[in-house]
């Protein structure tokens, strides 16, 4: 049986990224040249070419900027996981990431607010999606 | 200084082949890559000994070192230009412009392009057979839930229903029309014409597409063949001449994509301004449709109606055969077969030539060709004619 592909493989640009997500802080490289925030990791800011950075944390908070429901099983490790929804999320501060909506994921819709939601999947902690309560839409 | 009208009018396909679409069970995609070549060396008129150039795409579905340089000994070919070329779907069309520009430096006189894959009846969960092969979306895409192309397409289409009202009913017009297209193909994977109905009930596989959204698994080849206009006219077939091309690459990762604008919306204006052409001079284009949404977007960002018109504009103009723009004239890789794109560039061919019988375009004189790769990462444009 071959490892899920489901998990990530980390290496030394994004260990700090996975190593803060088993502490439950969701982080992101901050340029240090523009403060710009990105992921996936990168070794130079697109914005303005600095090669220095620091890893920043996150509120976690964010809005939905697009989103799917995934009913086909791509992987066999996704048979019987389907239907879920998956979105583009805008983090408030920064940057866009892809988030798998695993809270108030019916109601899920553009602009839907959503906050981080560390869960455990095979000893690893990904970091999905939960909608907030109040859903103030912000498209 | 770009200048872009360099290698316009000066260089010509003068050969294109295809392995016969279909499931083709216990053939490798090197057998299927060698298949399309013969065909296209014999439909040039040319032996082996006449390619002095050689470029592929390897198969995605089991990448291999030296490729191209292998598939050139098969074809015992010792070339004097070779490259594996990788921009996923886009690379056909590139490559037509590397040929030409490869010619034009005096490398070589005359470029074989060609590729294959057995992705239907060997691509089983896209597994390599002698090890991993590394997509880039591994560690911050499947963790998440994005896995696969549809899906991540489905965010760029739903943002794009978002913004402009786009609705599945048009997607589905160009679901429908790309399949009647396919019906007059003889090498299409799909023969049974689909209803809106037919589209409508197949089943979801992420919102916003449907089953009948999506393109094909298939086994292909495709090659096509590149030489100097000064050469081609001494061949066998009208050459179809390269009159506009150009790459745009927007992005890596769908987290800093722009969802309703691909490549094309800057591609395109190169491609028709190396050409001295509009996009009103187009009279077929083949549009890479990895889904139906790929299709629409460009029928905007190429400048056949405004941002935000796809819409309205395959339901009022559409996209069929006799209509103002033929697209997929073949049946693209919707209906036809997912071929990388290498069979938009060998019907645009057949288009120009008037070979292709019940679907041939009337007066066909120009036709754009694009491609696409990755997630709308990569794009290019192809703009060929007759002299």
């Amino acid at each position: 049986m071959e490892k899920p592909a489901s998990l990530p493989i980390p290496d030394p640009d994004s260990r700090p990224f996975w190593q803060a997500c088993q502490e439950g802080r969701l982080v992101a490289q901050a340029c240090a040249g523009c403060g710009k925030l990105r992921l996936p990791p990168l070794p130079a800011c697109p914005e303005c070419h600095s090669r220095d950075f620091q890893w920043e944390e996150l509120s976690g908070l964010g809005s939905v900027w697009s989103f799917t429901v995934v009913h086909h099983a791509f992987r066999p490790n996704l048979e019987g996981k389907v239907p879920y929804t998956v979105g583009l999320i805008d983090l408030d501060k920064g940057p866009r990431i892809v988030g798998k909506i695993v809270a108030g994921d019916r109601d899920a819709r553009i602009g839907a607010r959503v906050r981080v939601r560390f869960e455990e999947v095979e000893g690893t902690r990904l970091p999905y999606f939960a909608l907030e309560p109040d859903t103030t839409t912000l498209s | 200084m770009v200048e872009l009208g360099r290698l316009s009018r000066r260089y010509a396909v003068v050969g294109i082949g295809e392995a016969l679409i279909g499931r083709r069970e216990d053939l490798t995609g090197i057998q299927l890559a060698v298949e399309a070549a013969d065909n296209a060396v014999s439909d040039a008129g040319l032996s082996y000994g006449a390619i002095d150039g050689i470029l592929s795409h390897g198969p995605y579905g089991d990448p291999e070192f030296l490729y191209t340089i292998k598939l050139a000994e098969a074809l015992g070919i010792q070339p004097a230009f070779a490259f594996d070329l990788h921009i996923g779907g886009a690379t056909p069309c590139a490559a037509a412009a590397v040929a030409a520009g490869a010619i034009e430096a005096g490398l070589c006189e005359t470029v074989l392009y060609v590729g294959g894959e057995a992705m239907w009846s060997q691509y089983k969960e896209r597994r390599p057979t002698h090890g991993k092969f590394r997509w880039g979306y591994e560690d911050f895409e499947e963790p998440f839930g994005l896995v696969e192309a549809a899906p991540a397409y489905a965010l760029f289409a739903r943002r794009h229903m978002h913004e402009f009202g786009t609705t599945h009913e048009q997607l589905g017009a160009i679901a429908v029309t790309t399949r009647r297209h396919a019906t007059m193909n003889d090498n299409a994977q799909m023969s049974k014409p689909i209803t809106m109905d037919d589209y409508l009930g197949s089943r979801w596989i992420a919102e916003p597409f449907r089953l009948l959204d999506c393109s094909l698994i298939s086994d292909f080849g495709g090659a096509f063949i590149i030489t100097s206009l000064e050469r081609a006219r001494d061949l066998a077939n009208r050459p179809a001449i390269i009159l506009g091309a150009a790459q745009q690459h927007t992005h890596r990762f769908v987290t800093s994509a722009d969802l309703t604008q691909c490549g094309a919306a800057k591609a395109g204006p190169r491609a028709f301004e190396m050409a001295g052409l509009a996009p009103k001079d187009i009279d077929v284009a083949e549009l890479y449709d990895s889904f139906t949404y790929t299709a629409l977007v460009q029928l905007e960002d190429y400048g056949f109606c405004g941002k935000g018109e796809g819409g309205p504009y395959v339901e009022s103009v559409g996209t069929s055969l006799g209509g103002k723009l033929p697209v997929n004239t073949h049946g693209g890789l919707l209906s036809q077969a997912h071929a990388d794109g290498l069979l938009h560039l060998t019907e645009a061919v057949k288009q120009l030539r008037g070979t292709c019988g019940e679907r041939q375009v009337e007066g066909a004189e120009v036709a754009l060709v694009s491609g696409s790769g990755g997630i709308f990462a990569t794009h290019s444009s192809l703009i060929l004619g007759l002299e």
